[in-house]
């Protein structure tokens, strides 16, 4: 299969950016999006000309590194997909692609393709957690968690963290992200003692880091990877609604 | 010369010796340990999770990833599970049991004292992740649910669907985040270690490139600890992350840390079959579908014919014309043999021409039984996320066809040489998880990495680094403006630039293919003298073309992934001699290394317990220059190595 590429270059966070095109043939249907990048990347070296700076590793689908909006969609065409498991079966043979980094005001570029998500390590630090010293704990069977409640705490704990929910929403929120890790901690017994606290600074911290406010558009849902649900941001107002109450 | 190899095994019975041992070490008060320094390099489950404890206990802890952010770290891959030996199931699983399987998994050649320390801190594992918030599996009575595992008779392994490394690492991501947030932990995302930095013969910071800016950047402690995983991107295609790597565990390794054990890698048996050769990553398949999935191939050459030609599809060939070759051979574990066992079980059927794709490289691993027995439902239940991510890559539905599948290199035993406290041959280094070499033998089984990872962060580490931390209380902090810190900043910068000098034809990649496939066809699942020998030729022949000929584009004070590339793979071209040096001097053959000249008259691995219980611990003499071998006795004082047995 032969593709045109229209990729996003932008030589660090000051330049300004533009899109440039390329051309990549003989590519098999099998292969994956970004070993099609790698193909042209390693093209692009052998030409003496620096390859596509991505952000990518594990390759299938869970570490939440790779991203990218292809032809506007995050993670491309594909349903609860990240872009490294999609395959070139998935687009027409000649096809042009325009491939673009994450636009989020709170995801800055640092290259091409490339963004810093730190925010969304800072807004976990701000109360993703649950207050255990090492060893400083109960025998696991010690609490029993009915299974619905721990699959639900497992659907929301699915979340990679990738980013595709703020770059997608309108309003720049991450409130999915949010939602996902206050939802499947406040599923569980462990995560209630702190839920409050946790809801309400977390919250805080989002708003600070410059993410924008949720209006139910449901885009993150459609677009994220793991399909998680807009039902934990229902959860997530719920958690905070109670939280500022107590107040 | 060579090594004074001391391992620190405490004396005592058995079971008794980590006891022993913690009560023998000396601890750190907590107004000390304010005043020390420590870093850690890697955020996996060993990273993670040892920093955040460390950061618990008060020492100034600086934490460094490549990734960017610590969530990343390919901990995160693990599908199926974590082995605990809580007897939940009562199955009559025990410590013991646990040691016992893990030691003989690992064909004998782990030490005692490590594993079964391993076993026990196994349950405090589980416990701790619970607390944390780790999703795990459960029954509807709301208790924990447990699977099996290759290897094992009984049912000890924890599960999160098929996302149990990603759980767990969330877990201890989230302790490091309380850390962070606490201050007693400081991250360095998108950082990668260089170099180690070694005054008066111990480990006193590392050098490191900021891999946003380019900047080369000093930082000093009183311990440095790798966490950085295994290497097997050696073979270039692997289960590993793209940026998986094996150069800090190379850089110590270069200024004097032993290196045990480097031939000992595992090869995977259930990996989707490689598709052409442009593919830059293989796909594993959790070994949790070894629980309902049956391996098999047909027995007759005509259906394999058929099948290659796109004749016949495999549910139409007939029940009698299949060969379960892991029933037929093993039947006391069937389908759950070992992970080195199954891949050359896989290996034999194909070379012996019933591969059953048109590469001749698969066999099928097949849902039809357990899918008639249990439903779709439930198969959907337990497997979905794994089947479903076969077939956006395949485009077959494992509900309708077995899957294919084929052995790919996945997990390297080998790694720094540790003792029994996990510090490495210079003082002050530490090597945890798979970056160490110290508790799974010459074969690890599944769903014991995390354990490992883990047991070494949560609850040996933290404990050992304070003894050697308690001779350091009166140890100013670490300048970084010393001769030792001037001259290895100036080795990575030397070595940066002649890099991008070199101006060659050959790109980064195209030179990694060519060493993974010298790996994969000469020191891969089966080995000989003559295949060893003409390995280490050729990696030399070609170390040398691309220190001539190889094309690094871009600049060094910039984010330049083709210069992060070219320095792993400057190591790997070391690191793929030095394994193939290691399964050279081990003739015998044991767990993951097969050497084809030692082989029982089925075909089983033959160990040779008279002339190799040890480990090979090699130390760096030079560039270009052999290494030198010294050998660590594996004492077994408890269980008599005896042929692995997985048929009755």
């Amino acid at each position: 299969m032969n593709f045109t590429l229209k990729i996003w270059r932008q030589k660090d966070a000051k330049s300004k950016g533009a899109f440039e095109t390329y051309e990549v043939e003989n590519i098999s249907a099998d292969t994956s999006f970004l070993e099609m990048l790698d193909i042209l990347n390693n093209n692009l070296v052998h030409a003496g000309k620096e390859p596509v700076a991505f952000d990518h590793d594990c390759r299938e689908g869970i570490c939440g590194m790779c991203s990218l909006h292809i032809d506007g969609q995050a993670h491309g065409p594909s349903q609860g997909a990240t872009t490294c498991q999609i395959y070139m079966r998935k687009f027409e043979d000649g096809a042009t692609i325009t491939i673009e980094p994450w636009r989020s005001a709170a995801f800055p570029v640092i290259k091409d393709l490339v963004v810093n998500r730190s925010a969304y390590d800072q807004i976990l630090q701000a109360g993703g957690f649950v207050s255990v010293r090492t060893n400083s704990v109960p025998d696991a069977n010690a609490i029993p968690i009915p299974k619905a409640d721990a699959d639900e705490s497992m659907d929301a704990a699915s979340c990679i963290g990738c980013g595709a929910c703020a770059a997608t929403c309108k309003n720049g929120s991450a409130m999915l992200f949010v939602a996902a890790r206050v939802s499947s901690l406040a599923k569980l017994p462990q995560g209630r003692v702190e839920a409050a606290r946790r809801a309400k600074a977390m919250v805080a911290k989002m708003d600070e880091l410059g993410f924008g406010n949720c209006t139910n558009t449901g885009a993150c849902q459609a677009e994220c990877p793991k399909s998680i649900s807009i039902a934990h941001i229902a959860r997530l107002n719920r958690e905070f609604l109670a939280a500022k109450l107590e107040d | 010369m060579g090594f004074k190899l001391d391992a620190k095994i405490p004396a005592g019975e058995l079971a008794q010796k980590w006891s022993n041992h913690k009560a023998a070490i000396r601890v750190v008060s907590p107004a000390n340990k304010r005043k020390l320094d420590i870093i850690i390099v890697g955020t996996g489950l060993g990273g993670a999770s040892a920093a955040a404890s460390l950061g618990e206990l008060g020492y100034n802890v600086k934490v460094f990833c490549i990734q960017d952010s610590p969530r990343r770290a390919h901990s995160i891959a693990a599908q199926g599970g974590i082995n605990a030996a809580k007897n939940y199931q009562n199955d009559n699983d025990s410590v013991y049991r646990l040691f016992y399987d893990t030691i003989k998994g690992g064909d004998y050649r782990a030490r005692e004292a490590n594993v079964y320390r391993l076993a026990e801190v196994s349950n405090l594992i589980i416990d701790q992740c619970v607390a944390q918030g780790v999703p795990f599996a459960r029954e509807y009575g709301g208790l924990l649910a447990n699977r099996s595992f290759g290897g094992a008779q009984v049912s000890r392994t924890f599960y999160a669907r098929g996302q149990t490394g990603q759980q767990l690492l969330l877990g201890a991501y989230a302790a490091l985040n309380k850390e962070i947030a606490a201050g007693s932990v400081k991250s360095y995302p998108r950082h990668e270690m260089l170099d180690l930095v070694i005054e008066d013969g111990e480990a006193r910071g590392i050098i490191a490139r900021n891999l946003v800016t380019g900047e080369i950047e000093r930082f000093g402690a009183h311990a440095v600890v790798i966490a950085t995983g295994g290497y097997g991107n050696v073979f270039f295609l692997s289960t590993n992350a793209m940026a998986s790597n094996g150069s800090a565990a190379f850089q110590c390794y270069r200024k004097g840390a032993g290196f045990a054990n480097p031939c000992f890698t595992q090869i995977h048996p259930t990996c989707i079959p490689k598709h052409g050769d442009q593919q830059s990553k293989l796909t594993l398949m959790s070994e949790s579908l070894r629980n309902d999935g049956r391996i098999w191939v047909p027995k007759k050459l005509e259906d394999v014919k058929a099948l290659r030609a796109g004749q016949k599809q495999p549910s139409e060939i007939a029940e009698e014309d299949r060969d379960y070759y892991l029933e037929r051979r093993y039947p006391a574990f069937g389908n759950l043999v070992p992970r080195d066992v199954a891949s050359r079980a896989a290996k034999e059927r194909c070379d012996a021409g019933f591969g059953v794709n048109e590469t001749g490289l698969a066999v099928f691993l097949d849902f039809k039984t357990a899918i008639e027995r249990l439903g779709k439902d439930i198969i959907k239940q337990r497997y979905g996320n794994l089947f479903d991510m076969y077939e956006e890559i395949t485009d077959v539905s494992p509900y309708e066809q077995p899957m294919q599948i084929f052995p790919a290199v996945h997990y390297t035993m080998g790694g720094i040489w540790v003792d029994y406290n996990l510090m490495t041959t210079i003082p002050g280094l530490y090597a945890i998880g798979e970056a160490n070499f110290s508790d799974h033998g010459a074969n690890r089984l599944g769903a014991s990495a995390l354990m490992q990872g883990l047991a070494d962060g949560y609850f040996v580490l933290p404990y050992t680094i304070g003894d050697y931390l308690s001779h350091k209380i009166q140890a100013p902090k670490v300048k970084t403006d010393t001769p030792a810190f001037d001259e290895a900043e100036k080795g990575v910068r030397e070595k940066i630039e002649k890099l991008l000098s070199i101006n060659g034809k050959q790109s980064v990649d195209d030179i990694h293919k060519r060493l993974g496939n010298i790996m994969w066809e000469y020191v891969g699942m089966a080995r000989s003298k003559e295949s060893l020998e003409k390995a280490i030729a050729e990696i030399q022949a070609l170390r040398k073309e691309f220190w001539q000929d190889v094309k690094v584009v871009g600049r060094a004070d910039d984010f330049n992934v083709e210069l992060e590339k070219a320095l792993r793979l400057v190591d790997f071209l070391e690191l793929g001699e030095l394994m193939a040096r290691d399964a050279l001097i081990r003739e015998e053959s044991c767990g993951g290394h097969f050497r084809v000249e030692h082989q029982t008259e089925e075909g089983e691995a033959k160990r040779d317990d008279e002339n190799f219980v040890y480990a090979a611990v090699w130390e760096y003499k030079g560039p270009d220059q052999a290494p030198e071998l010294t050998k660590e006795p594996l004492n077994f004082e408890f269980v008599h190595p005896a042929q692995r047995n997985y048929k009755d």
